[in-house]
């Protein structure tokens, strides 16, 4: 795989790990893939399962992709790319339905929908099709990582203010409630998602100026 | 760019379209049992919440083996009647299973599947599902009476994706909750489903529950489905309840 015996973790392989994280995170930096951030993140669970899948997905299409670069032709590559990544949707949905039937109902759609989550055709097409397998299987847990990331600090927001738990389990003492506090039911609305997606945007660019565009 | 000839193209797009096709039924085949068997235990599960059972599912250590052993030591029978309210021979759990197919065609060739269930006091109780519409997709439940056929002990009802916090409070005990104690017949025996209505339902009627204020299509949706699944009762019903029904009013 590295012909060129560049250390596997080398500084520039752990820049595709970390990178999508922070400065070039998929969700706030390039804002791919907002409609499943809106959708499955009312409350944790779902949402990890979301991002597992998804870096699951994403990992191995990246190296398969990778793997057959070179002889796929260039003018069906997004057919190619498509057929990979249907494939490997379809493969986490069956087992999830086997596995996590709970969790299989609550995603719905969404396991489906992974397929046009454009973070994945978006790293295929710019970075698996040019780059070495073990390189992209780096940029495919790095960019879904970023993706999971942002999904779960979402989600931890609005099941914690939407329905008072963390993971199903009440945080929110009782005795608050008899004081009168109540659960923001907008929370679990897709809007606040936004809204909170929004918020973690203007944080992070204002403690990276880096990000923010010169007018 | 390298030039890929148009034969090629067509063998890379056969052999990738085969393999992948095969992968597929593959993983489909060895998962297929497992997940039937899923989407069967959820029944099961739904048919016991309406009797008010299963109640300990989330201290259970193996939820598949709790849900059988608890459906086999409740549900004591089942049975399916036709339109006309005769018993006819048919597997009950099944037609529950295929109950969309079942409600898309007319009520008179539907079957009606019943389930009965008889708790340690002998308490008997008749369940049966129910399908329909909400806003966005399916909304679907399973109502337990009493054994006059006629009072409501209890329903559960569950949706594909109605909107939260508002269609999809279906699925909650408040909602479900109103469905206790009501009755689907009036007094002279006629029938009057359940009335879902808005702006809340007067206390004292004995056909209706309150509304989810913001949910009123899913709401509709709802009554219609309780309307439309049970008035194929309605003969099995007055048959098989009118025992009861009759000594009530002869005293």
């Amino acid at each position: 795989m590295n012909s060129d015996n560049e250390p596997l973790f080398s500084a520039k392989n752990l820049k595709l790990l970390k990178e999508p994280l922070g400065s070039s995170n998929p969700i706030t930096v390039q804002v791919l893939g907002i409609c499943s951030a809106l959708a499955v993140t009312v409350k944790l669970k779902p949402s990890i399962v979301m991002a597992i899948s998804v870096m699951a997905v994403l990992a191995v299409s990246n190296v398969v992709i990778s793997l057959l670069r070179k002889r796929i032709p260039p003018r069906i590559r997004i057919i190619v790319q498509l057929v990979v990544i249907a494939t490997m949707v379809i493969l986490v949905d069956e087992i999830l339905k086997a596995f996590a039937y709970e969790i299989s109902k609550q995603l719905s759609v969404f396991v489906g929908l992974i397929i046009t989550n454009c973070i994945i055709m978006g790293r295929l097409e710019a970075f698996a099709m040019g780059n070495k397998p073990w390189p992209s299987l780096l940029d495919g847990l790095g960019n879904a990582a970023g993706y999971g990331l942002i999904l779960i600090i979402v989600a931890f927001f609005r099941e914690l203010l939407g329905s008072g738990t963390i993971l199903d389990y009440q945080v929110i003492p009782n005795s608050f409630y008899e004081f009168g506090y109540v659960n923001n039911g907008l929370m679990i609305l897709p809007p606040m998602a936004l809204i909170v997606v929004g918020i973690i945007i203007w944080i992070q660019r204002s403690r990276n100026k880096d990000l923010v565009e010169n007018r | 760019m390298k030039q890929f000839s148009n034969t090629y193209i067509f063998i890379f797009s056969m052999v990738m379209v085969l393999i992948v096709a095969v992968l597929l039924s593959f993983v489909a085949m060895q998962l297929g049992p497992r997940q039937e068997m899923n989407v069967q235990n959820e029944r099961k599960q739904d048919i016991l919440r309406s009797v008010g059972k299963a109640e300990k599912l989330k201290e259970a250590e193996d939820r598949i083996a709790y849900i059988d052993e608890e459906f086999r030591t409740y549900i004591s029978d089942s049975y399916v009647v036709n339109y006309e309210g005769e018993r006819v021979d048919a597997d009950a759990f099944a037609i529950t299973l295929r109950i969309r197919d079942e409600v898309s065609e007319a009520p008179e060739d539907r079957l009606y599947p019943v389930f009965t269930y008889t708790d340690e006091q002998d308490e008997v109780m008749y369940i049966v599902p129910v399908y329909g519409k909400g806003l966005w997709g399916p909304i679907w439940g399973y109502v337990s009476f009493h054994a006059d056929m006629n009072t409501i002990n209890g329903a559960v009802f569950d949706h594909k994706g109605e909107t939260p916090g508002l269609g999809a409070e279906i699925n909650t005990d408040w909602f479900q909750e109103a469905f206790r104690g009501k009755t689907i017949f009036d007094e002279k025996g006629a029938f009057k489903s359940i009335r879902v209505v808005k702006g809340g339902a007067d206390p004292d009627d004995p056909h209706g529950v309150d509304a989810i204020s913001g949910g009123t299509i899913t709401s509709k949706g709802l009554e219609a489905m309780l309307k439309n699944c049970l008035s194929g009762y309605i003969n099995h019903f007055k048959m098989q309840g009118n025992l009861t029904y009759g000594m009530n009013h002869s005293i």
